[in-house]
C-alpha cells in the first residue's frame, strides 16, 4: 500500500482568519458567561433546585460522548486492522482530544465553586462515579496523546495496535462511565437502569462519527483537497449504522417500561403528555435524530450525493442534542416518585413537571464550549500534519477493508 | 528473678483487663451527653419519628428550622433553598388527604454520598448525613442522586448567615439535624417548635438507645419509610403514611 | 568580567545595607494595620499564630466537620467573636482583623463565603 502523505493546513485566508475571529468571539461570550454565572451564582441561569442540570450539561455530555464516538474510525484502522480507515486515524485522536476538552470546559466552569477544582483533583470518593470519570477523562487526554504520538512518530508505528487498543479499551469505560452518571441514580424513574451505558456507548458511536464527517468535510473542502467519494461512502453508511443502534437502544428503553405498570406515567411524560419533550422526542431524537439520517443515507441515490451526507450529519447532531435534552432535563423535569399512588403537592414543587427554560449564560457557556473543540482542532490542523494530502478515490486503498 | 516477672505479667494483665473494660465505661458516658471535645460515635444513631396524624395545616417545623438555620428565602421558590418542607398527599384512589413535612431522611445508606465525587457529601459516625461545605465542588449530582429531593443547591450570595450554621453561595446543602444544636445535647429546632407550637408530631432521639422514647415507640406501634423499596434505612420514620 | 562580578556583589551589599538601615527607621513600606481590641492571649503565641494559622484552621475545620470536635478555642466563631472590631463588628471590612492582613498579603480569603464574619453579641441558650 502506498504509503500516506499528511500536510498541515497552509490557509492564511480571510476566511480562515474570519472562522478563527468568530469561534474566539464564541469563547469569549462563554467565558463571560462562566465568569458572571460565578459571580452572581447560579439564580441568573434557568437552573433552578428542581433542574440542577441545565443546558451546559446537555451541550458538555454531547461533546464528551462524542469525544469519545469520534475515536472510533482510528480504533477501526488500529485495533480492527481496516487498512482504509488509516488515513484518517490522526484526525479522529485529534477530534477526540479537542472535543473533550471542549465538553471538560464547560462542565468545570459550571461548578458552583470552580476555583475548588483542585479539591476534585486531590480528594476522591471512589465509590462516586464522577470519581472515577475525573481519572477516566484526564487519563484519556493522556492515552489519545500517546496513541497520536505512536502515529506522527515513524519510529513507534509498530506500537500503533497497541496504543489503539488502550485508547479503544478506554473509551468504552469512559463513555460507560459517563452513561453510568445517570444510569447509577437509584431514585429517578428517568435514569435508574443498566441500559443507559451501553446507550450512551452506541450514541458516542453516532454523534462522535457525525461530527468527524463534518470536520473532515469542512477541513478538505477548506483546504482544496481532494475527498474521494469512496471514503465518503464508506463513512455514510457506517453512520447510518449507528444511527439505527441508537434507534434499536431507545426502542428497547421505552418498550420494556411500557410493559412495566409502574413506568407508564413516565412513559406517558416522554412519548405523549410532555409538550417540549415530547415534541423533542418524537420530532428531535426520533426523527431528526434517526429516521431522516436513515433515509438520507440509505434511500436510492444517497452514495451520488455529498450533500445528502452533510445533511444526515447535522441532522444526527441536532438529534443528539435533542436525545440528551431529553435524557437530561426531560429526566429531572419528571417529578420523582416519593409517594406512588398520591397526587403530591409542596412549596419545593413536588409531584409537579418542572420549568425550565434555557437562559442566554447557559447556551453562551455551551456553544463557548464548541467553539473552544474546534478552536483547538483548527489551531492543531493548521500546526501538525493531522490531514492526509489526498482522499481522492484513486489514492486511497480501496481494495483494503 | 521470677517475682519481677510475675510482676510483668501481673502488670500487663491488670493493663489488658482495664483496656478491655475502659470502652465499657465510655459507653455509659456517651449515651448521655457528648462534651464538644468529644468525637461523634457510632453507638449513637439519630433518628426521628414523624405521627403525620398530628401534622395538618400546621407548617411550624418549617418556619423553626429556616430561622434556627438562617435559610432565608430571597422571594425565588425555584431556587430558594428549603431544608424541610410540607408536603401534601392526596390518595388517587380514595381521596384521602394528609401532609406531612419531608427534610433530609439520613438515610443509613445515602445515595448522595455514593455519588459526591470529593466526599464532602458524608455520613458522620452518629448518623447525621452532611455536606462538608469545605470540599463541596458544586456539581450537584447529589441533589440529582437523593430520591427525597432533600437538597438544595445555593444559587446566590449569602449574607447574614448564621454564626453555627455556615452556608455560601455555589455549594450544596440540607437538613443536618440541626448538628450544631444536638453536638451541645439540645434537639432539632424543628422538633423543639413542633413540641412546642406545633401539632407535638416529632418525636427525636437516638435510634440505638433502647431506653429512650423514640425506640419505644418505634417498637410498639407501626412506622414506616419513604421509598422503602430503595432499602436505605432512613433515620427519618414516620407513622400514618 | 571580574570587575563586573565585584561591582554587581558590591550592589548587591548596598541594597542589603540600605534595607536593613530601613528597618531601624520609620517604615517606608506599608505594613498592615493588625488591630487586637481584645485583651489576653490568643490560643497560641502571636509568632505561631501568624506563620500557622491557615494550617490550624485546615485541620480543625475537618476535625469538626467530621467528627464532631467542637473544642471552643479552636472554633472559628470563637476566633470572630474574639477579633471583630468594635465598631463594625466584623473581622472584614477595611481595617478588618482578618481582611487588613490578607488584603496587604493578596490573600483572598475563603472562609467568609459561608462563614459569618460578625461577633456574636448575644449568646442565646448555647454552651460556648
Amino acid at each position: 500500500m502506498a504509503s500516506v502523505q499528511y500536510r498541515e493546513i497552509n490557509d492564511r485566508s480571510g476566511r480562515f482568519h474570519a472562522l478563527l475571529a468568530a469561534f474566539g468571539a464564541l469563547i469569549l461570550a462563554g467565558l463571560g458567561a462562566a465568569w458572571i454565572m460565578e459571580h452572581r451564582g447560579h439564580v441568573i441561569t434557568g437552573m433552578s433546585n428542581r433542574i440542577v442540570w441545565g443546558m451546559p450539561h446537555v451541550f458538555a455530555v454531547f461533546l464528551i460522548v462524542a469525544a469519545s464516538g469520534a475515536l472510533n474510525v482510528a480504533s477501526i484502522s488500529s485495533v480492527f486492522g481496516r487498512d482504509f480507515y488509516k488515513p484518517l486515524a490522526r484526525l479522529s485522536g485529534l477530534l477526540a482530544f479537542t472535543l473533550l476538552a471542549g465538553g471538560l470546559a464547560v462542565l468545570v466552569l459550571d461548578l458552583g465553586r470552580p476555583d475548588r477544582l483542585i479539591v476534585a483533583m486531590t480528594q476522591y470518593n471512589f465509590k462516586s462515579i464522577f470519581a472515577w470519570n475525573i481519572f477516566l477523562y484526564t487519563g484519556f487526554f493522556a492515552v489519545v496523546a500517546v496513541y497520536l504520538w505512536t502515529m506522527f512518530e515513524r519510529r513507534m508505528n509498530s506500537h500503533i495496535g497497541r496504543a489503539g487498543m488502550l485508547a479503544f479499551l478506554w473509551r468504552l469505560v469512559l463513555t460507560t462511565g459517563t452513561g453510568s452518571i445517570f444510569g447509577f441514580l437509584v431514585g429517578r424513574e428517568p435514569y435508574n437502569s443498566a441500559l443507559l451505558a451501553p446507550l450512551f456507548i452506541v450514541m458516542s458511536f453516532s454523534f462522535g462519527l457525525a461530527v468527524f464527517v463534518l470536520v473532515l468535510m469542512s477541513a478538505f473542502r477548506w483546504s482544496g483537497r481532494a475527498l474521494g467519494d469512496v471514503v465518503l461512502n464508506r463513512l455514510g453508511n457506517l453512520l447510518g449504522v449507528f444511527v439505527a443502534a441508537v434507534l434499536y437502544f431507545v426502542a428497547v428503553y421505552h418498550l420494556t417500561n411500557l410493559y412495566m405498570t409502574h413506568q407508564h406515567p413516565f412513559e406517558r411524560f416522554i412519548l405523549l403528555e410532555g409538550g417540549t419533550y415530547t415534541a423533542l422526542f418524537w420530532f428531535g431524537q426520533v426523527l431528526l435524530g434517526g429516521v431522516v439520517p436513515l433515509v438520507l443515507l440509505f434511500a436510492r441515490g444517497a452514495n451520488r450525493s455529498r450533500g445528502r451526507l452533510v445533511a444526515a450529519a447535522v441532522s444526527v447532531i441536532a438529534g443528539g442534542f435533542a436525545q440528551l435534552y431529553v435524557i437530561i432535563i426531560g429526566g429531572q423535569a419528571y417529578p420523582q416518585v416519593m409517594f406512588p399512588g398520591k397526587v403530591v403537592a409542596s412549596s419545593f414543587f413536588d409531584g409537579v413537571v418542572a420549568a425550565y427554560t434555557p437562559s442566554l449564560p447557559e447556551l453562551a457557556l455551551g456553544t463557548g464550549g464548541v467553539a473552544l473543540a474546534l478552536t483547538l482542532t483548527v489551531v492543531a490542523l493548521k500546526v501538525l500534519p493531522f490531514l492526509p494530502r489526498s482522499l481522492a478515490d484513486g489514492d486511497v486503498d480501496s481494495a483494503a477493508t | 528473678m521470677k517475682s519481677d516477672r510475675r510482676q510483668v505479667l501481673a502488670l500487663g494483665a491488670a493493663v489488658l483487663a482495664s483496656a478491655a473494660l475502659a470502652p465499657g465505661f465510655r459507653l455509659i458516658e456517651l449515651v448521655q451527653a457528648r462534651s464538644p471535645e468529644e468525637a461523634a460515635s457510632t453507638l449513637q444513631r439519630w433518628g426521628l419519628l414523624i405521627d403525620t396524624a398530628k401534622c395538618e395545616d400546621c407548617d411550624v417545623c418549617v418556619t423553626a428550622c429556616h430561622e434556627e438555620n438562617g435559610v432565608s428565602g430571597h422571594g425565588r421558590p425555584e431556587t430558594d433553598a428549603q431544608w424541610i418542607r410540607k408536603v401534601s398527599l392526596r390518595d388517587k384512589q380514595t381521596g384521602h388527604t394528609q401532609a406531612l413535612p419531608v427534610m433530609c431522611q439520613h438515610c443509613e445508606d445515602p445515595p448522595c454520598v455514593d455519588v459526591c465525587p470529593t466526599g464532602a457529601s458524608f455520613k458522620r459516625a452518629d448518623g447525621i448525613v452532611l455536606v462538608d461545605k469545605h470540599a463541596c465542588i458544586g456539581c450537584r449530582y447529589c441533589v440529582m442522586a437523593c430520591p427525597f429531593g432533600a437538597r438544595s443547591f445555593i444559587h446566590e450570595p449569602v449574607s447574614d448567615q448564621k454564626a453555627d450554621v455556615p452556608r455560601g453561595k455555589g455549594t450544596v446543602e440540607s437538613c443536618t439535624l440541626c448538628v450544631h444544636r444536638l453536638d451541645r445535647g439540645q434537639t432539632p429546632a424543628c422538633v423543639e417548635a413542633c413540641n412546642r407550637d406545633g401539632g407535638k408530631a416529632m418525636v427525636f432521639g437516638d435510634l440505638n438507645d433502647g431506653a429512650g422514647e423514640l425506640q419505644r415507640r418505634l417498637r410498639a406501634e407501626p412506622s414506616s419509610q419513604i421509598r422503602p423499596d430503595l432499602a436505605l434505612n432512613t433515620g427519618v420514620r414516620y407513622q400514618g403514611l | 568580567m571580574m570587575r563586573m562580578m565585584i561591582g554587581a556583589l558590591l550592589a548587591g551589599f548596598a541594597v542589603a545595607g540600605l534595607a536593613v538601615a530601613a528597618d531601624k527607621q520609620p517604615a517606608r513600606v506599608v505594613v498592615p494595620l493588625v488591630e487586637i481590641e481584645t485583651g489576653g492571649l490568643c490560643v497560641a503565641p502571636t509568632g505561631e499564630m501568624r506563620r500557622d494559622h491557615m494550617k490550624m484552621l485546615l485541620h480543625q475545620r475537618d476535625l469538626t466537620v467530621h467528627q464532631g470536635l467542637r473544642d471552643p478555642r479552636f472554633s472559628l466563631k470563637n476566633c470572630v467573636n474574639c477579633h471583630a472590631s468594635r465598631e463594625t463588628g466584623s473581622v472584614l471590612g477595611k481595617d478588618g482583623f482578618c481582611s487588613g492582613c490578607h488584603s496587604y498579603a493578596s490573600v483572598s480569603i475563603d472562609c467568609f463565603e459561608c462563614h459569618s464574619a460578625v461577633r456574636q453579641s448575644r449568646v442565646a441558650g448555647a454552651a460556648r
